[in-house]
C-alpha cells in the first residue's frame, strides 16, 4: 500500500502547531496553503499539529506556531511548557496576539457570562480574562489577523527557513486599499472604515467588497485614532457604535491605542 | 486480571488528532463491560451568546463566524436567517441563490478537507495527509485541488475563505458580476471530475460493520436537497415511529440541551431521544432529492437508491458511521453541480442586499453546516439590540450519539480481545472522526482516561 519513504535530509527543522482558545481558523489557514503545503512539509518536519496529524512528537521544536488566547489556568501552564520547548515562537492570529474576540470578557462580568451560557457555572474552569501569548511568555514574532493571511503566513515560514526577519509591513490598510485602486468608501459613500488605523495584511478586503474595514488585523504600527473618530461621527455613528466597532476582534489592542495612543501588542519587529 | 480491588487507571493519549478542536475521552470499564463512554469536551468556555448581548442586529454574522474557522459560512448563514426572521424579511431570488452558492463552496472545501486530510488516513493506515501524500499522491493532489476550488468559490463571493467579509444581513455587500462568476466555471468542471473520482476512491475503502442507533435529524425542503434552509425533520430509529417535522420556532423545546459535569459542551436530546445530525441524516431525509448525477454516484458507491424506497422505507438509510465518508463524497459532487447550475442561471441582482430594518422580536434560523444542523435564535429590543442569543451547534447535538457509538465500539473491541490502550485509542479515534465533530472551542490535549474496575 505504501511506497518506501524517500531518504530525508537529516536535519529538517521541526514544526509544532499548538492551539489555545480559538476557532481553528488560523491553523486552517496553514492547511489552506494547498499550493505550498507539500513544499512546506518537505522543508519542515511536522512534529506536532493535532488538527492535521495523529503524529504528536515531543519537543524541542525549532518553529512553534501558536493559535488562540490564554483563557484557563491550564493554558497558563501549558504555554510556559511550550515556550520552553520552542526555539522560535510565532503567534498566529488575533486570539494569540491580542486575546482575540474572546477578550471581550476582559471588560465584562465573567461570572454573569457563565450564568448566561451555563446552567451550572461551577462546573466550568476559566480565567476572567483572555490574554495574548505575549502576556505570559516571550514571543519572537506576532502575525496578526482574524484570520491570518495565507500569503503572510507563507512569508513568516519562508523567512524562518531563510533565517531572516519576515517582511510584514506595519502600515495601515489604507496603503493596501490605495494600491488596489479602490474607491475610498469613506470619502465616496460616507461608510465608516477602520482602514486608516488597522494593520495591513488582508489586502484591503472589506473596502474592495464595498464595506468599511472592521479592524480584524488590529491596530497598525502608528495610528491616529483621535483623527478618525470625528469622521465616524460625521458618518452617523454614535459614541457607542464606535465603541463596538473598535471592540470586537482585537478589543485589547484597540483599547490600548485608545488609552495610550499605541498598539498594545509587542511586535515592532514586524515592520519590514 | 483477577485483582479484586477496584483499580483506577488513567491514560494520557497525546491526541485525538484530526478533528477540529481537541477533546478527551473517559471510559469506565467494569469487569470487561464498558459502563460509560464520555466525550470530555472541556473547551474553555467562549461566551459567544453573552458577547452578542447589546450588539446591533447587523453584527451577529461577523461575530458568530468566529465560533468556527472550518464552517464560518454556516454560522453566518444561520445568523442571517434568524435575524431576518425576527425582522420579517425574506431573502429570495438571486440573492438566495448566491447564498446557496457560497454555502456550496463551504461544503466543497470543508467536506473535502474532512475526507482527504482527516478521515481517509484512517482507512489507509496513515497518520496524516503528509503520509497519505507519499503513499497516495494522486489522491491527495486531487483532494487539494478540489478543496482549492471550494475555497475559490467562498473567496470570490466572500472575499476570503475563512471568515468571509462580504456576507451581511439581507444579502451581500457586493454581488458578483456574471463575468466574475463565470471565471469559476472551468475550475468547477474539473472539480466535477475530481469529485466523481473521489467518490470512486472512497467507495473502495474497507468499512467495518457498525450501526448508529440514533434518530436522524436534518432540514428538509420540498424540492431540493436542503442546505441553507428547511424544516427540521426527524427519521426515528424506531421504525414503528413515522418520520415527522416540526416548526423551527419549536427547536429548543424539542432539542433540549442540558449541561453535564464532564463537558463544557451542552448535551442535547431530541424529544427525549438520542439523535444525530450531519451527512448521514441529510442523506436519510433528503437523499431522494439529490441530482441524477449525484444519485448515480451514490449508487455506484454502494449507498443504494433512495428513489427505490418503499413508502418511507428505511432500506436505503445508511446508519454506518464509517460510511459517512461516502455520503460526504456524494455531497461534494452534488455541491459542485449545484454551484455550476447556480452560476449558469445567475443574473446580477439590482441591489446586493434587501433592507432589513431593525424591530423588536424573536427570530429563528437553521442551516445545514457540513457537520449538521446549526440553529440560531435571537431576541431583539425595539432598537435592534440583541437581548438574548441561543446557538445550538451540530456537535453538541451529536455528542450523545457519538458517545453511544464509542461505548458499543469499545465493547466490541474488548469482546474481540482488543483491550490494549493503543488498540482502544485507535478504535475510539476512528469512531470520533467518523462523525467529523467540530469541537472548535476546545483547547486541551486529547486524553483517553480508562477507568477499569474488576
Ligand atoms: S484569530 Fe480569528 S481566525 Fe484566528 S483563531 Fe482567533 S478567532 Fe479564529
Ligand atoms: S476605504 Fe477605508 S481602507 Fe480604503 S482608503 Fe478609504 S478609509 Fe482607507
Amino acid at each position: 500500500m505504501s511506497t518506501p519513504t524517500p531518504p530525508q535530509p537529516p536535519a529538517r527543522p521541526r514544526l509544532g502547531v499548538f492551539k489555545f482558545a480559538s476557532c481553528d481558523g488560523c491553523q486552517l489557514t496553514l492547511l489552506d496553503c494547498e499550493d505550498e503545503l507539500l513544499g512546506i512539509a518537505a522543508e519542515l518536519e511536522v512534529a506536532h499539529f493535532l488538527e492535521a496529524s495523529s503524529e504528536a512528537a515531543p519537543g524541542p521544536y525549532d518553529l512553534v506556531l501558536v493559535e488562540g488566547s490564554v483563557s484557563t489556568p491550564e493554558h497558563v501552564e501549558r504555554i510556559r511548557r511550550i515556550r520552553a520547548d520552542a526555539r522560535h515562537l510565532v503567534t498566529i492570529g488575533a486570539c494569540a496576539t491580542a486575546g482575540g474576540v474572546q477578550a471581550l470578557r476582559n471588560y465584562a462580568d465573567v461570572e454573569g457570562y457563565l450564568a448566561t451560557v451555563y446552567a451550572r457555572p461551577d462546573y466550568i474552569e476559566t480565567l476572567a480574562t483572555s490574554t495574548p501569548v505575549s502576556a505570559h511568555v516571550p514571543v519572537d514574532f506576532e502575525l496578526r489577523g482574524c484570520p491570518i493571511d495565507r500569503g503572510q503566513l507563507v512569508e513568516v515560514i519562508t523567512a524562518f527557513l531563510a533565517g531572516r526577519k519576515p517582511a510584514i509591513p506595519n502600515h495601515s490598510v489604507c496603503f493596501a486599499c490605495k494600491r488596489r485602486g479602490n474607491v475610498c468608501v469613506t470619502v465616496a459613500h460616507g461608510t465608516p472604515c477602520l482602514g486608516p488605523v488597522t494593520h495591513a495584511g488582508c489586502g484591503a478586503l472589506c473596502p474592495t467588497y464595498g464595506r468599511g474595514c472592521y479592524g480584524c488585523f488590529g491596530p497598525a504600527g502608528t495610528t491616529n485614532l483621535p483623527a478618525l473618530v470625528p469622521l465616524m461621527q460625521r458618518d452617523g455613528m454614535s459614541e457607542e457604535d464606535i465603541g463596538r466597532f473598535l471592540h470586537t476582534f482585537n478589543v485589547t489592542a484597540f483599547t490600548a491605542v485608545e488609552e495610550q495612543g499605541q498598539p498594545g501588542v509587542t511586535d515592532d519587529e514586524g515592520s519590514g | 486480571m483477577s485483582d479484586p480491588t477496584p483499580r483506577y487507571q488513567e491514560l494520557r493519549i497525546p491526541s485525538l488528532a484530526r478533528v477540529e478542536g481537541e477533546t478527551a475521552l473517559h471510559l469506565r470499564i467494569h469487569d470487561g463491560t464498558v459502563t460509560e463512554a464520555r466525550l470530555k469536551i472541556y473547551e474553555p468556555p467562549r461566551f459567544f451568546e453573552a458577547f452578542l448581548r447589546g450588539r446591533a442586529h447587523t453584527e451577529p454574522p461577523d461575530l458568530t463566524s468566529r465560533i468556527c474557522g472550518i464552517c464560518p459560512v454556516a454560522y453566518q448563514m444561520s445568523a442571517c436567517r434568524a435575524i431576518e426572521d425576527a425582522c420579517g424579511v425574506v431573502v429570495d431570488g438571486q440573492l438566495a441563490a448566491l447564498r446557496r452558492l457560497l454555502y456550496c463552496g463551504e461544503w466543497i472545501e470543508s467536506q473535502t478537507l474532512h475526507i482527504h486530510m482527516l478521515h481517509a488516513p484512517d482507512f489507509l493506515g496513515e497518520d496524516d495527509v503528509i503520509g497519505l501524500s507519499r503513499s497516495h499522491p494522486e489522491h491527495v493532489k486531487r483532494g487539494l485541488r478540489l478543496k482549492q476550488t471550494g475555497n475559490a468559490v467562498v473567496e470570490l463571493l466572500g472575499g476570503r475563505a475563512i471568515h468571509p467579509v462580504n456576507v451581511r444581513v439581507g444579502g451581500f455587500h457586493r454581488a458578483p458580476t456574471r463575468a466574475e462568476l463565470r471565471l469559476l466555471e472551468e475550475r468547477l468542471r474539473t472539480a466535477l471530475d475530481d469529485a466523481w473520482d473521489t467518490v470512486r476512491w472512497v467507495a473502495g475503502f474497507e468499512f467495518p460493520d457498525a450501526e448508529c442507533d440514533a434518530d436522524l435529524l436534518a432540514l428538509a425542503e420540498e424540492d431540493t436537497y436542503a442546505i441553507e434552509s428547511g424544516l427540521p425533520t426527524v427519521l426515528p430509529y424506531d421504525e414503528t415511529l413515522p418520520p415527522y417535522s416540526f416548526p423551527l420556532r419549536d427547536f429548543t423545546d424539542r432539542v433540549a440541551e442540558e449541561q453535564v459535569s464532564h463537558s463544557t459542551a451542552l448535551h442535547s436530546r431530541l424529544d427525549g431521544r438520542r439523535h444525530l445530525t450531519g451527512s448521514l441524516a441529510r442523506w436519510a431525509v433528503s437523499g431522494h432529492l439529490l441530482s441524477p448525477l449525484a444519485l448515480e454516484a451514490a449508487r455506484e458507491a454502494g449507498l443504494g437508491d433512495p428513489l427505490s424506497r418503499a413508502g418511507v422505507g428505511r432500506a436505503e438509510v445508511c446508519r454506518n458511521p464509517y460510511r459517512s465518508i461516502l455520503v460526504r463524497a456524494v455531497e461534494v459532487l452534488y455541491a459542485v453541480e449545484e454551484a455550476l447550475r447556480i452560476i449558469a442561471e445567475y443574473e446580477r441582482p439590482a441591489s446586493p442586499y434587501v433592507e432589513v430594518p431593525a424591530r423588536a422580536g424573536i427570530g429563528h434560523g437553521a442551516t445545514e453546516a457540513p457537520r449538521g444542523l446549526l440553529y440560531h435564535r435571537y431576541a431583539f429590543d425595539g432598537g435592534g439590540r440583541v437581548t438574548d442569543a441561543r446557538i445550538v451547534p451540530p456537535t453538541a447535538q451529536n455528542q450523545g450519539a457519538i458517545e453511544e457509538d464509542l461505548r458499543r465500539l469499545v465493547q466490541a473491541g474488548l469482546d474481540r480481545g482488543e483491550g490494549s490502550e493503543a488498540e482502544l485509542t485507535r478504535l475510539c479515534e476512528r469512531a470520533v472522526r467518523n462523525h467529523d465533530p467540530c469541537i472548535s472551542c476546545s483547547a486541551h490535549f486529547l486524553e483517553l482516561d480508562i477507568e477499569r474496575t474488576h
